[in-house]
């Protein structure tokens, strides 16, 4: 029940194919659509834009200021539109932590396809009852004394984190930093951490 | 509708199970779920309805089945309700390719889809009427048991909150996923303390954040 890896039945994929022929011939699927998918969540290279936002935020003040308060100008400056992310920040103070009870609510278009735990039932069912149990499973433990936010997209505002930045961020260009800001950062099931020795 | 799709606080789901290095798409089958959502959503249905067609899934299979086949499922709904693709072609079709996995999914010559430039939906709408909820208002949600779509989760009904920020005016889900129109309202974020949620069981320290439409809220 809610498994994360349920067994695909082969009737399953014979349904796709059949539905994918069906619209093929009716003229609502073009030819190359889901190569089209493939190549754009699969052969794209490079951090995602949300990693890079955030790379960019922690080397510069103005465009952190920007990011939270306008996110829609600050992802242009990547060249993209995107009207509705509400980016929030962790603090020594607070932690915020995103889900979506209800669906799986998730900014495609910031933060690449979400994990499929994301997606499954014992994540959208604990994250906003018990996050501090689900946080401690991903190995991040939040002390009492640090507020948890728990943000359940219900609408059609998308939530990102805004992780601290790790030790040691200072010695590294907006580029480099970004390859170290993961989805479960971007999520806030994780913190984002340097690798040991420098980079 | 009170359906096994609104989670949130439930128990008995066990830990969360991670993926180790886990691709993008575990087959070609889901990319093309993904494709096939693309190029009827907007033009065949709109997300609310979309959210709604998945709701509608047997909750045991919602349960045993996998994100891209809550959408499969969901998509196939809609394309039969719609008049767009029959249940029973869609049937038919899927024994062939049951007994030929590897037949093409198209033959040459066919007619074909020139390809469309993605549309991206935003759901923000002019107000007609300024928010009827100022900032650091106290809240209480309704008690609602709609048989209906609706985005206000069962854990939430009959809480007290307070309104922490103003997220503009977006068409509303509950008319619009059955075609009952647009309906804008104004959504605000509104911030409960865990405790009002959960009670004694509640975790310390802990608030939780639900971007909520005006008329799922009453003065407290």
């Amino acid at each position: 029940m809610g498994k994360s890896h349920p067994n695909v039945d082969a009737y399953v994929v014979s349904r796709v194919r059949a539905l994918e022929s069906l619209l093929l011939e009716k003229g609502l699927l073009a030819p190359d659509a889901v190569d089209r998918v493939i190549q754009r969540y699969e052969a794209g290279t490079g951090p995602m834009l949300g990693a890079r936002a955030v790379a960019r935020a922690w080397r510069d003040p103005a465009y952190k200021h920007r990011l939270l308060q306008d996110s829609p100008a600050a992802l242009g400056d990547f060249g993209v539109s995107y009207d509705r992310l509400v980016v929030v920040e962790n603090t020594p103070a607070r932690h915020n932590v995103v889900v979506c009870t209800l669906c799986s609510c998730y900014p495609w278009d910031v933060m690449g396809l979400p994990p499929t735990w994301y997606k499954m039932p014992a994540y959208r069912s604990r994250a906003v009852s018990e996050p501090r149990k689900v946080l401690a499973e991903f190995g991040l433990v939040v002390p009492p004394e640090r507020e948890i936010r728990v943000w359940d997209s219900s609408a059609e505002l998308r939530y990102m984190v805004l992780p601290m930045a790790p030790a040691g961020a200072e010695r590294l260009g907006e580029d480099e930093l970004a390859v170290h800001v993961t989805r479960e950062a971007l999520i806030g099931v994780a913190e984002v951490q340097l690798p040991e020795g420098g980079h | 509708m009170d359906g096994i799709h609104d989670l949130g606080g439930m128990h008995g789901f066990g830990p969360v199970e991670r993926e180790d290095n886990e691709p993008p798409f575990h087959a070609r089958w889901e990319a093309a779920v993904v494709a096939i959502m693309r190029a009827t959503r907007g033009s065949v249905y709109n997300i609310d309805e979309f959210r709604h067609g998945i709701e509608r899934m047997d909750p045991a299979h919602y349960l045993a089945s996998s994100y891209f086949e809550h959408w499969l499922d969901g998509i196939a709904r809609l394309l039969a309700e719609k008049g767009v693709v029959d249940a029973a072609e869609l049937e038919a079709r899927t024994q062939q390719f049951h007994e030929r996995p590897d037949a093409p999914v198209a033959t040459p010559g066919e007619a074909t889809a020139t390809r469309r430039p993605r549309i991206v939906e935003t759901s923000f709408r002019a107000p007609s009427a300024p928010p009827g909820f100022a900032v650091g208002a106290a809240v209480r949600t309704r008690t609602l048991h709609p048989a209906g779509h609706t985005r206000l989760p069962r854990y939430a009904r009959g809480k007290r909150g307070v309104i922490d920020a103003h997220r503009g005016c977006h068409v509303f889900p509950d008319t619009a996923a059955h075609g009952l129109g647009e309906q804008p309202q104004h959504v605000y974020s509104v911030r409960f303390e865990a405790r009002e949620l959960w009670g004694e069981a509640a975790e310390p320290n802990q608030r939780v954040h639900l971007d909520l439409w005006e008329s799922y809220l009453l003065p407290a």
